[in-house]
């Protein structure tokens, strides 16, 4: 199942690409065709899948590489912490392809690497063995780089350029962490490292977990390398600004959760005030810097950073709870910042600037786009009811008595972002109507309908009914919070 | 051992030798440059033929009184070796179809290539010399070959270089026969196995001259200083067959020496061989990262990236001394791949060179658009060069990467973080080219297409750099099979 997963966008991006030159149009139809299949299958997964059951589901496994001492296996499957994320993706896949329908320029290049994106993240989330994680860690690179570059706006090349140099030099000593842990278990397989991680090397254990943690840390992203993230997010389309937050951001988070606490708990439970302290200084400094911002997309960018730092801030707490609410986090994040950054899209191609000091009571103007935003960003800011409040509250119950300080600086930080998603809100939406923007017009076309609904019924559903979600990832942090309290 | 048995063993090499005279005699009676060409590539094919013939009979053992020996080993690099002469040839037809004496640069091609399937299977340091020096003779010409300025500079400097690397060469041979009263490797290795450690200082000094020789050839850091003149100066298919052959055979060599000759990775002296690879690996890395970030002409940045793709292979040399056994299988599984990567790499810039005039990086501006299959090949080979999955360098890395971990040392690990940090540098300079091909628009609208024969070696490179990156259990399992007759 995972595989057909993984399949039908490798399979679409092929197909796309191969279109002949008059229809380049229908590329949209492909991409949308075989998104909706591959979400369909997430979300069969979803339903399946079983909380009672320990250890991955869905497994699928074959011998990639077997040549004497050096075995790769491909093994992909499921737990409570990636099975939502697949899920995500799934849906956020639909969702991009919905918001690039008029994309116009070279539509068949541009279907086919997103669906390539797709297939390389879905390759992340669902990979058991390290080397194969490694290789769709950095299969993302290429299709997230020129989509960026060639459908993006403004100083598209240097952001695309500042990503892919941010991430290569992140994921470079990973491989070499990687490939230590490998040796010392004597395997690269994730259930059976998980099983047995190895307690020493012939370098330390502390600078394979840095080695490891670096690349996780600069994908999250959290201060003080995070700097490619906004530029990445302003200049990118819309599309893929809603898969990098939504999705490419939560690699990081899940490499955390799923290679670098479980291999190394020893280490990891060691640096968990360090990693507590970059997370609570993560989400104040992300918080402060959006609110100094005067671009739209770029408001929203900084506060994932700012978001982001609940995860780690969770993860640092090393116990259930915590771990919880850091995946809980994700999954919600990827919902409600992809609804942010499809609002935000929507609202740049009517207005078609992103200065919010020259947008005013556009509420009048676009309503329907204008209560979308409303609902992202309440449930950004952690409104009860919306599925952000029941990640963040998990999240700082987990954290409050590992890390009281930054858990505070972490609430702290819910504050502001209170205050400058309100602020936008009203800067943009409220105020009095200007004559500049009566000539707008609102959503009204299906696929903009699709893609808001989707999201927002996502958003509120989970709000209401948080179990859906909450009893998969509590099936999923187990075992990991278990490897954690037993060094500890 | 009958004469047939002899020339059983030495059979691809002779294959070439004589090919080289047929090809002169065609030239005469026939004189076409057209019949020349294919029999040249006749012959590369007989070559490999019977190469193939001695794999599958599992052909082994010592021939001329044990100075050539016949292994897997052997077999594989000579494959390797033919396999890129026989793509250069092919390559080179427009070339070649305005080479005065095209006849003699084919001739000395085959000599070239053949001296390096009897270097990989020589078993005593005087076959070893000679052969290296046929092959090199063969290649200074080569490298002059075209009446240009250039040309004729870059077959001086690779002559007067290469004549100061086999001085030093020969000094440490005459070095290592002074110690061990034998020219025969593994008579050597049986000495230097008995641990005679007062020869220790006298061992150390020989092993550094035999490796700066080698070197020359490996285009290794700090003996790299004449590749990437050589590769800017000196006719483009010579420019890729030194970029592969001549690299494959000098590692395969180096291998030899010191893994048969030296005795391997247990001896009172691996460990410090080991090191000596180990500190040459990082030069090289760091040399060639820092030269190509500079460059802006496309033949030049191929020469300083594959000093610091040497770098990369020296990797597992490092990793053979230290007790590793995927050691040399990771020298040797890299090198497969690196022929397919490398030469699809030089073969568009050759194609890019003959349709456009050019070699500037910048006038690569919108290649995708002028010659798809030229843009992409060459893109599939970069993100080879890079390491980026799905194409073989990824794997090449990974594996021989791993076989550095799996020694099981501190300064090891330490060499790999550097290699893979060193990655991430190149990333830079080769995905600067990538990007420039895909995202800068054209200066016109002059469109393309390779000639017949370099749009199939192109279309084979890549489709060899994708296979190998998705499905490389059997060119691993046939460089592990290799190694194996090297312990």
């Amino acid at each position: 199942m995972l595989t057909t997963f993984l399949l039908l966008p490798l399979g679409g991006a092929v197909l796309a690409a191969f279109l002949p030159h008059d229809r380049e149009r229908d590329a949209r139809w492909i991409a949308l065709t075989f998104a909706l299949a591959a979400f369909a299958v997430s979300i069969v997964m979803f339903i399946r899948f079983d909380t009672g059951v320990e250890g991955y589901q869905f497994v699928d496994s074959f011998d990639w590489i077997k040549a004497g001492d050096f075995n790769v296996r491909y093994v992909v499957g499921v737990d409570g912490l990636s099975a939502p994320l697949v899920l995500l993706l799934g849906l956020l896949s639909v969702v991009s392809v919905l918001v690039s329908w008029t994309i116009d320029v070279k539509p068949k290049q541009y279907f086919a690497w997103l669906l390539l994106l797709e297939a390389a993240v879905a390759g992340v989330f669902i990979s058991l063995d390290l080397i194969q994680f490694f290789l769709f860690w950095e299969l993302e690179l290429i299709p997230m780089f020129l989509l960026i570059s060639q459908w993006g706006s403004g100083r598209r090349l240097y952001s695309a350029t500042k990503f892919l140099i941010y991430t290569l030099a992140g994921s470079a000593l990973m491989l070499a962490g990687f490939l230590v842990l490998g040796f010392e278990a004597g395997t690269f397989d994730i259930a059976r490292l998980t099983a047995n991680p190895p307690t020493e090397a012939v370098v330390p254990m502390a600078a394979v977990f840095w080695a490891i943690m670096l690349a996780f840390l600069v994908k999250l992203p959290v201060f003080p390398v995070h700097t490619w993230l906004p530029d990445a997010h302003t200049d990118a389309p819309t599309a893929v600004s809603v898969m990098l937050a939504g999705v490419l951001l939560k690699m990081g988070g899940y490499g955390i959760l799923r290679i670098a606490v479980p291999l190394m708990p020893e280490q990891a439970v060691e640096f968990q005030t360090v990693l507590a302290t970059i997370a609570g200084f993560s989400v104040i400094w992300g918080a402060i810097i959006t609110l100094r911002q005067t671009d739209l997309k770029r408001l929203v960018a900084y506060s994932s950073v700012s978001h982001m730092g609940y995860v780690l801030l969770g993860v640092s707490a090393m116990g259930s709870m915590g771990f919880a609410g850091a995946a809980l986090q994700m999954f919600t994040h990827g919902t409600i910042t992809g609804l942010l950054f499809v609002m935000v899209g929507l609202v740049y191609e009517r207005t078609h600037t992103r200065e919010i000091a020259r947008m005013s009571g556009l509420m009048h103007r676009i309503p329907i786009l204008g209560i979308g935003m409303v609902i992202a960003g309440l449930a950004s800011l952690g409104l009860p009811g919306m599925s952000g409040f029941v990640a963040e509250l998990t999240t700082f119950l987990g954290s409050l008595d590992a890390h009281p300080t930054a858990t505070i600086f972490a609430i702290f930080g819910v504050v502001l972002s209170a205050g400058y998603i309100l602020w936008m809100i009203q800067r943009v939406f409220h105020g009095p109507a200007t004559e500049e923007w009566k000539h707008l017009k609102d959503a009204s076309e299906w696929w903009e309908f699709a893609a808001i609904g989707a999201l927002v019924i996502t958003i509120i559903g989970i709000g209401i009914y948080p179990a859906i979600l909450t009893d998969v990832v509590e099936a999923g942090v187990a075992p990991i919070a278990a490897i954690v309290e037993a060094v500890s | 051992m009958t004469l047939a048995e002899h020339i059983h063993y030495m059979g691809p090499a002779l294959t070439l030798f004589v090919g080289a005279v047929l090809v002169l005699l065609a030239d005469l009676v026939l004189g076409r440059r057209a019949a020349t060409w294919g029999m040249a590539l006749v012959v590369v094919a007989g070559g490999l033929l019977w190469n193939a013939a001695q794999a599958l009979a599992g052909t082994s053992g010592e021939a001329l009184s044990g100075s050539i020996v016949v292994d897997r080993f052997s077999i594989f690099v000579t494959f390797i070796i033919f396999v890129s002469a026989f793509a250069v040839i092919a390559a080179a037809r427009e070339w070649l179809s305005r080479l005065d004496g095209d006849a003699e640069f084919l001739a000395l091609l085959l000599i070239s290539a053949g001296s390096m399937a009897l270097l990989v299977q020589s078993n005593d340091l005087i076959t070893l010399f000679v052969a290296l020096e046929t092959t090199s003779i063969a290649q200074f010409i080569m490298a002059g070959i075209a009446k240009s300025d250039k040309s004729a500079e870059a077959g001086l400097k690779y002559l007067l270089t290469g004549a100061v690397a086999a001085a030093v060469l020969l000094y440490g041979f005459a070095f290592l026969f002074g110690i061990s009263g034998t020219v025969s490797l593994p008579g050597i290795a049986e000495f230097v196995r008995s641990g005679p450690e007062s020869q220790r200082l006298p061992l150390i000094l020989a092993f550094v001259f035999i490796a700066a020789g080698f070197g020359y050839k490996m285009a290794i850091a700090p003996f790299h200083a004449w590749a990437p003149d050589v590769y800017e100066g000196s006719p483009a298919p010579v420019a890729s067959f030194l970029s592969v052959a001549s690299k494959a055979a000098g590692f395969a060599v180096a291998l030899r020496v010191f893994y048969t000759g030296l005795g391997g990775g247990d001896t009172f002296i691996a460990q410090d061989w080991a090191m000596l690879f180990g500190a040459l690996a990082a030069l090289s890395m760091v040399f060639g990262n820092t030269g190509a970030l500079l460059q802006t002409n496309a033949r030049r940045l191929l020469g300083y990236s594959s000093i610091a793709q040497a770098g990369n292979i020296a990797v597992g040399l490092a990793a053979v001394a230290a007790g590793s056994t995927m050691g040399p299988s990771g020298v040797l599984f890299f090198l497969g791949t690196y022929v397919a990567t490398n030469l699809g790499a030089f073969v568009a810039v050759t194609a890019v060179a003959e349709r456009l005039g050019t070699e500037e990086i910048e006038d690569y501006a919108g290649l995708m658009k002028r010659s798809p299959l030229t843009g992409g090949v060459l893109s599939i080979c970069l993100l080879s060069l890079t390491g980026i999955p799905p194409t073989a360098g990824f794997i090449a890395k990974v594996y021989i990467f791993n076989s550095a971990i799996a020694a099981d040392q501190m300064w090891l690990v330490g060499l790999v973080a550097l290699a893979v940090v060193n990655t991430a540098i190149s990333a830079f300079y080769y995905l600067r080219w990538v990007r420039t091909m895909w995202l800068d628009e054209p200066k016109d609208a002059v469109t393309f297409r390779p000639a017949g024969p370099t749009q199939a070696v192109l279309f084979v490179a890549a489709a060899g750099v994708l296979f190998f990156g998705m499905a490389p259990t059997w060119l691993i399992t046939a460089a592990q099979r290799a190694a194996e007759t090297l312990l």
